[in-house]
């Protein structure tokens, strides 16, 4: 009897347990079952939320640097320059044409008519001008954050005669003439980045929108940083913060196809597998870049794993500035023989992926079809280590990252350290932190050997070989040290500043061919695809080659 | 007494400011850093040096610090520069706060309610096959990984069943007002129920994966008070008194057996407020544990600093306040 | 009880340390005293029996003390034998399971392969069986590590009070308020190779100052105790007081910390894992390495996971509980 009344806490415990837990269930039956969606009436009334690995950094695309920022900011701004939908080809967007003069130096767009920003100020000419005068007119901070602006155009106002960018001119209301220092492959392509989309000049005004302060070890961005006008079909209605989820309602003034969903929300979900099971909770309908590990579970779920075509090179970089062997060209191909990339491509990398043939993928211009890939040779490859007396490598790969084209480094690494140590090759292993040195060591020629990759920004041959090799300074691969270092960016600067396109095609095929088979600065691997995941229940979503889906045309449960 | 504590303060923010040098000294050693964290494989020399320059990485390290110190004087530690770019990182930490209090409240409330009672029948109960289960109990859920304890708590109440949600603190299309940071609360003020409602569902995996262990510890502490307070003399005389059981229980046993119970739970909440990075983590739960492993992550050494400096302060802080009851209880200590 | 000191959720490290501290401290002084107050005829039925000797005799009895002493020998066993027991190497790609590895499909269990494959093209039940030794000397020498360190600075803070003290007090509370998980990380960082033994490092660093701590408190109690001061009152050295008749008082209070941090070192190694900071070489398998690297996989292979996961919780449970156990048979007031 006694131990009846003294277990009465416990049991009294146990009962309050239980009724909770019968709460919750009941609660979750009224208001779960419209998660992701809101109730309505109409077509076009869904809410599309999608998990994000990050927070957004800023609602002004032009000083954003990341993924993160720009897949919320894609929503939301347009520039001249736009995408084909599944393609990294460019297409008209607000600008319904261009063409260049003899020079090529000097390009007349023909801007699209009708086309108002989010805060109903109009997109004209003059619009067009006072955003690349704002672009081009930063102050030291800016200059610094702008990165994108510096990575096509190079130089700011204050440094103009350095800078691609010479000026802009309203001829009138619906022609605008920008005009670069000298001409490159890269534009206009490169307008097509979510950098430089258009802005509302008024609200760029009211927001101060140039006013960076660099402090402490960040930036300060003005207000206009974090509530962006721009002319796309969604405009931004509220970043919370506190719960991480970033709304966005349909622009219902957009000049195109309206969105066929009245929301977008992201759910900032840093842990991937948590994203996973949210997705499997069905409260979020998609995100991005699941594991490739998990595709196949995803489907079998029911889930739609949308394939996007590869636009990405992985590679082994080899850097001889540690490592005087590496300049023997023998000693390179000879590496290259001893990697069983079939293999490393059949286990470790998502379905899909494809054994490179050179540093870029086969759908950028340029991209030479008669290369074929260097054939897997252990024996030779080890005989030719013989003859160059062995070698040590000091072989680097990042810890605490997955990028699209390198699911897994750990993995990777260490499929290609078997092989190399199979051949001969003594290796030692570095591993640091992506942003922990690892980064820093690879520009700062720390690494004999290292994995690296690269997803191209437009299709553009010059973004991938050209910030490879195009410098002989600013380089990861020790080109200093090579013969042909020299040699190799004075070649990539004038295929660059060729006019017509199809001799500037030329050009890169045979550069491709030289850096394949006479260079080998670095070994290509593999192209990975990067996938996307949606819910069954979704519809309309389009995967990018340049990972740059757009959301208007998605539809959640058909609503 | 007086001087006792007034020395322990100045010690404490001694303690603080070493810690801030320390702390300052050493993420400025560590490879890598922010010029990284942001220009990823896009960083070229030239762009990181421009990057550094901006940011003044590029002057000595003792200018850097000093200036630190100043700004931080003036109640800036400077932008985030990844965890939330360009807010100011002590904004960051005061907004993320409350979301810890939240979450550590309720773990701290389910581990009281469970801990006391269980802690109490099992001292009651002695060596009995009850008392050893409830010991074995208490400690299979320290011996569980956190994020293990999470995943199995997501994959059955969450995906299985769907009763609960998986991570976040709140279903965002419910579009919720915010006041005060405490979500539950301004529900309440709001008059918004069901946000209210959406909350705490959102708090119930977190806290009880974030309760496994101050349970066993509130369990133990209880269980082994409780055994002592029985054997004491006057538990003796007032059974021998004939006092019924229910008597004894409540106006003696329990009493006197919860003082080191409540010092306990004090601590136990200070050590709370320091932020679960674990289950945090797993829970996508946005508090300063989060926000530590994703700013050491990404090297976002703004926030950081501000978060270990904050946690350290209410570690110190807490510290200072036990040290002071022991010095009033036992006058060994407060002799030296 | 065990608080897992990567998540600092109320591990209530200072709390739990000076608990355990006042058990040897006052405790293990008091005991001594005890002795001879109870062989005058206080508690006649344990009069005259030593500590350790009452110990073992309850323990003997206790259930919970015997699960876990059984769990850790069958541990320590397995760990012993695992090479020569495991069907494979653990450390080679078997190309019958890599013909079928794909990103998407990891092979299952097959014949000479019982429970399969791990990601990698490995035995998983090698690997498990192999890994019994790696986590055995992870946990095993970061307590080592850290209860060298303790003792050191534990015994130089309590033995010679004044500065030393001061001093050394002050450097543990800076050790102790930076959240521990962030501790064990930037040393991680530090190392220029990262390895086993850079885990083992960090989560002994860890360990430091709650050994520090745990043994001060311990000598601090004993330095006004009867039997130190009758030493000193004798003539005996200063330095003989402090290795012949402290440290050895104090040794109970360590010797229940030990066990108890060999558990949490297991579960700290795979929370550093868990949040990709963990050993990133895989050759030598170890459980807490692979229950976070599987973490990733747990929703199409929870397998992977739940192995090791199964392996970590029964070993640090059986660790917890010997240590528990350890802590209430030691305890003086507890002799009843």
């Amino acid at each position: 009897m006694t131990f009846k009344r003294k277990a009465t806490p416990v049991a009294v415990l146990a009962v309050a347990a239980l009724a909770l837990t019968a709460c919750a269930q009941s609660d979750r039956d009224d208001s779960g079952s419209d998660t992701g969606s809101t109730s309505g009436s109409d077509g076009g009334t869904s809410t599309f939320t999608f998990g994000a690995a990050g927070a957004p950094k800023v609602m002004d695309p032009f000083y954003a640097t990341d993924g993160e920022t720009f897949r919320v900011t894609r929503q939301m701004f347009e520039g001249l320059v736009g995408i084909k939908a599944g393609s990294a080809e460019i297409e008209p967007e607000l600008a319904e044409k261009w063409e260049p003069d003899a020079s090529g130096t000097n390009w007349t767009f023909t801007l699209r008519e009708g086309v108002k920003f989010h805060d109903g100020e109009p997109f004209n000419a003059d619009a067009v001008c006072k955003n690349f005068e704002r672009m081009f007119d930063q102050n030291p901070a800016g200059q610094v954050a702008a990165e994108y602006w510096s990575g096509t155009f190079g130089a700011f106002k204050a440094k103009a005669a350095e800078s691609l960018y010479k000026g802009c001119e309203a001829k009138d209301e619906k022609t605008v003439v920008l005009s670069v220092t000298r001409p490159t492959s890269g534009f206009p392509v490169f307008l097509s980045l979510d950098s430089l989309s258009m802005q509302s000049p008024k609200a760029m005004d009211a927001g101060k929108a140039n006013e960076v302060v660099a402090q402490g070890e960040g930036f300060i961005y003005p207000a206009y940083s974090k509530a962006g006008v721009g002319t796309g079909p969604y405009k931004l209605e509220k970043y919370d913060e506190a719960n991480k989820t970033v709304s966005l309602v349909r622009n219902d003034d957009y000049w195109g196809e309206k969105a066929k969903n009245a929301k977008v929300v992201f759910k900032i979900i840093p842990d991937e597998s948590t994203r996973r099971q949210e997705l499997e909770a069905k409260s979020i309908n998609g995100y991005d870049l699941p594991n490739p590990a998990d595709w196949k579970g995803l489907e079998t779920a029911g889930n739609k794993v949308e394939i996007r075509p590869a636009f990405n090179v992985f590679y082994l970089g080899l850097n001889p500035t540690k490592n005087a062997k590496l300049t023997d060209l023998k000693v390179r191909k000879a590496i290259y023989q001893a990697i069983n990339r079939d293999e490393l491509v059949k286990t470790q990398l998502p379905e899909g992926a494809k054994v490179a043939t050179q540093m870029m993928p086969d759908t950028v211009s340029g991209y030479n079809k008669s290369l074929e890939a260097e054939k897997y040779d252990p024996a030779a490859a080890k005989a030719a280590i013989a003859a160059a007396g062995g070698l040590t490598l000091n072989f680097a790969y990042p810890s605490e990252v997955t990028r699209p084209y390198m699911p897994n480094p750990q993995k990777l690494y260490q499929a290609m350290a078997g092989d190399l140590e199979a051949a001969g090759i003594k290796v030692n292993v570095v591993t640091k932190p992506w942003n922990g040195g690892y980064l820093d060591g690879v520009d700062a020629n720390a690494f004999d050997a290292f994995l690296l990759g690269w997803t191209g920004d437009y299709d553009s041959p010059h973004n991938f070989i050209g910030t490879f090799f195009g410098s002989l300074d600013a380089n990861n691969f020790g080109l200093a040290k090579h013969s042909f270092g020299t040699k190799l960016a004075g070649d990539l600067a004038k295929a660059d500043a060729i006019v017509d396109e199809a001799e500037r095609t030329k050009a890169y095929e045979e550069l491709n061919r030289q850096i394949q088979e006479e260079y080998l600065p670095a070994l290509a691997i593999s192209h990975s695809p990067p996938a996307l995941v949606v819910g069954e229940d979704v519809e309309g979503v389009v995967p990018s080659p340049l990972t740059a889906e757009e959301f208007s045309g998605v539809t959640v449960g058909g609503k | 007494m007086l001087r006792f504590i007034i020395r322990r303060l100045v010690q404490m923010v001694g303690v603080l400011v070493v810690l801030s040098l320390l702390l300052f000294l050493w993420l400025r050693s560590l490879p890598g850093g922010t010029v990284s964290a942001i220009l990823g494989e896009r960083a070229t020399p030239a762009t990181r040096a421009a990057m550094e320059k901006a940011f003044g990485l590029d002057e000595p390290v003792w200018v850097q610090y000093g200036k630190f110190v100043g700004r931080v004087l003036q109640g800036d530690f400077g932008p985030s520069t990844s965890v939330l770019p360009g807010t100011d990182a002590l904004d960051i930490f005061l907004q993320r706060f409350p979301a810890t209090i939240e979450l550590s409240f309720f773990a701290m409330l389910i581990a009281v309610a469970l801990g006391i009672p269980m802690g109490y029948v099992a001292a009651r109960r002695r060596a009995s096959f009850l008392d050893n289960a409830s010991v074995v109990f208490s400690l299979v859920g320290v011996a569980v990984p956190v994020f293990f304890l999470a995943f199995l708590l997501k994959y059955v109440f969450a995906i299985k069943l769907g009763w609960l949600p998986v991570s976040g603190r709140q279903d965002g299309s419910l579009d919720a007002t915010r006041v005060t940071g405490f979500f539950v609360i301004d529900g309440l003020l709001t008059r918004e129920f069901d946000a209210s409602v959406n909350a705490l569902k959102h708090l119930v995996l977190p806290a009880v994966a974030l309760a496994s262990i101050p349970f066993a510890v509130i369990f133990r502490i209880t269980r082994a008070s409780v055994l002592e307070v029985l054997d004491e003399d006057y538990i003796r005389t007032a059974e021998s008194k004939g006092l019924t059981n229910r008597v004894i229980r409540g106006r003696h046993v329990l009493r006197n057996a919860m003082l080191p119970v409540t010092t306990t739970i004090g601590l136990q909440i200070g050590a709370l407020l320091g932020g679960a990075v674990l289950t945090e983590a797993v829970f996508s739960w946005g508090g300063i544990g989060e926000a530590l492993a994703l700013s050491f992550s990404r090297r976002d050494y703004p926030v950081l600093q501000v978060i270990i400096l904050a946690a350290a302060a209410v570690y110190v802080l807490v510290n200072l306040l036990v040290d002071i009851m022991y010095a009033v209880i036992d006058p060994r200590v407060r002799t030296r | 009880m065990t608080p897992s000191p990567m998540d600092p959720r109320p591990s209530a490290k200072k709390n739990r340390i000076d608990s355990l501290a006042a058990t040897a401290g006052g405790g293990t002084a008091t005991a001594v005293k005890d002795v001879h107050v109870s062989a005058a005829g206080k508690v006649g039925d344990t009069g005259g029996v030593s500590l350790i000797a009452s110990a073992w005799a309850r323990l003997r009895r206790n259930p919970v003390f015997l699960l876990g002493a059984a769990i850790t020998l069958v541990f320590v066993v397995l760990a012993l034998v695992a090479p020569w027991i495991a069907p494979h190497d653990a450390s080679k790609r078997i190309p019958e399971l890599l013909d079928d590895l794909r990103p998407g499909a990891i092979p299952g269990p097959r014949d000479g392969f019982p429970l399969g494959s791990d990601e990698f093209g490995r035995d998983l039940l090698s690997r498990l069986l192999v890994g019994a030794r790696q986590t055995l000397i992870v946990g095993v020498f970061a307590t080592i590590f850290g209860l060298t360190g303790g003792l050191v600075l534990g015994t130089l803070a309590g033995a010679l009070g004044g500065w030393v003290d001061s001093v050394v007090m002050r450097v543990v509370d800076v050790m102790l308020s930076i959240p521990s998980l962030l501790l064990a990380v930037s040393i991680a960082a530090l190392a220029p190779r990262p390895s086993q033994w850079t885990v083992i490092i960090a989560i002994a660093t860890v360990q430091v100052p709650i050994f520090a701590r745990l043994l001060r408190g311990s000598m601090l109690a004993q330095r006004s105790s009867d039997h130190v001061l009758a030493a000193r009152a004798l003539g005996v050295k200063p330095q003989a007081i402090i290795f012949r008749h402290m440290l050895p008082n104090s040794l109970g209070p360590v010797i229940v910390q030990s066990t108890l941090v060999l558990a949490t070192s297991i579960i700290d190694a795979a929370g550093l894992s868990f949040l990709g900071l963990g050993n990133s070489d895989d050759r030598q398998p170890e459980w807490g390495q692979m229950l976070g690297e599987a973490q990733r996989l747990i929703q199409d292979y929870p397998h992977l996971a739940f192995y090791p996961a199964i392996c970590i919780i029964i070993v640090a449970l059986g660790f917890t509980l010997m240590g528990e156990s350890l802590r209430e048979a030691l305890d003086p007031k507890s002799r009843r």
